[in-house]
């Protein structure tokens, strides 16, 4: 990498730290598994590793993947009233902004709860699968670990699926319903992902990608 | 869980930022430059230098929010047709219809993602903003706390925006019922997001760079 030159040291020549929320100097921590180490000053988490956590990780980020691709090919939602039914899937939902001046809503949505999570998944797969076999890790996975950091806010599966809920209840006076295996595919991703962001400790993945590059 | 205290390097006891220092952190990773780098040696995220320009990009993007949720209030966000009427609904129509048929909960869940979150957010990083040239009532605790709320809570409005979409694309039954979405999910979703980016553009650094509070 060409700036390496430009990595700064503590005074005793130990690599340092800085507090990513309010930039406060630490030495680099050596933190053992299970135990957290906060910023000094704003009390943010800075690390955070677990056991086998690489495995974990990378365990539940495949099972998403899968979760991901039934909850967009299986049947959603099915609804009828008065003799008349309508299936609905996850990219019908996506779809539904898909008349003139709605389009790019439309193309937002997908990204939004497809999209960008799927894209994140694999960066995240990318990224660990050869840290979790103890490999060098493939070209470009700093970068791939970097676009995943970076898509986090925007990946809304979580928020689609409480948005599903608030319009079975706005629609269940007015229409019979069933729930097809998507739906609850999509309860089982968002569940799995809460999972997966708890257990991932960024600094801990970091520092791994440093010593197998090293 | 037990919590692993670090040390700090630094002379002394203080706590020391390291603009402080002279040195250049990364805002993704946390590793530390010395003051001429651009890209960090780690992550090769882009270093930022806190000059200023982030906070433009804080009030650019918070003042495009508050102008399109102008629109997302006063358009249509659904447009119901039935056997016996046609009828349009607004963003706070919406809630208050839920509240009528007595689906309090999820009315108050409406209600909240897309009348109290937005207007609160921009009201909180406005605030933050101004908060740094000034000394406010809020601690740099506090208002980092208040931060972090907004970071946090900003991408659930968009539950309202996917709302329209499942129920356009569910109530398709021809005369029967027929739900469609208005003009209005688009500005709200835009506001959304543009929100989310005044929120991602403001640096929190700032908050204790301009705080200076001995800890």
């Amino acid at each position: 990498m060409e700036n390496t030159e430009h990595m700064a040291e503590g005074p005793d020549g130990a690599p340092m730290l800085a507090c990513p929320v309010c930039d406060t100097l630490h030495a680099e921590p050596e933190v053992p598994i299970d135990h957290v180490a906060l910023c000094r000053r704003c009390g943010h988490t800075l690390a955070a590793p677990r056991e086998n956590a690489m495995i974990r990780i990378l365990a539940l980020a495949v099972t998403s993947s899968i979760l991901m691709i039934a909850a967009v090919l299986f049947p959603f939602i099915d609804l009828s009233a008065g003799g008349l039914e309508n299936h609905t899937s996850v990219l019908d939902a996506v779809l539904a902004f898909s008349t003139g001046l709605m389009i790019p809503l439309s193309v937002a949505v997908a990204l939004l709860i497809v999209l960008i999570p799927l894209a994140r998944l694999l960066a995240i797969i990318y990224t660990l699968w050869p840290l979790a076999r103890g490999d060098r890790p493939y070209p470009m996975a700093r970068d791939a670990f970097r676009l995943a950091e970076r898509l986090r806010p925007w990946s809304m599966a979580e928020i689609f699926v409480v948005g599903v809920a608030v319009a079975l209840v706005k629609v269940a006076g007015l229409a019979s319903l069933s729930l097809g295996p998507a739906f609850w595919a999509f309860v089982a991703l968002v569940l799995v992902t809460v999972l997966q962001d708890n257990t991932m400790c960024r600094y801990t993945i970091w520092k791994s990608l440093d010593r197998a590059t090293a | 869980m037990s919590v692993h205290h670090m040390e700090i390097t630094g002379p002394g006891d203080s706590l020391i930022t390291a603009r402080q220092a002279g040195l250049l952190a990364c805002d993704r990773c946390g590793r530390v430059h010395d003051a001429a780098a651009l890209a960090c040696a780690r992550c090769g995220a882009r270093l930022e230098r806190r000059d200023g320009r982030s906070l433009q990009q804080v009030w650019a993007w918070l003042l495009a929010g508050i102008v399109v949720y102008i629109p997302a209030n006063i358009y249509p966000m659904l447009r119901t047709s039935t056997l016996l009427d046609q009828s349009e609904s607004t963003i706070v129509g919406g809630a208050i219809d839920l509240f009528h048929h007595g689906a309090y909960g999820v009315a108050l869940i409406v209600f909240v993602a897309s009348i109290v979150i937005p207007i609160g957010k921009f009201i909180a990083i406005g605030y933050l903003a101004l908060s740094l040239r000034r000394a406010g009532f809020l601690s740099a605790h506090s208002r980092h706390r208040l931060y972090e709320v907004v970071e946090f809570i900003g991408r659930w409005s968009m539950i309202d925006v996917f709302v329209v979409a499942i129920l356009s694309a569910l109530v398709q039954l021809g005369s029967v019922a027929t739900i469609n979405p208005g003009i209005a999910a688009v500005s709200f979703a835009l506001s959304v997001a543009f929100t989310m980016l005044a929120a991602q553009s403001f640096d929190p650094k700032l908050i204790w760079d301009a705080g200076r509070e001995p800890s």
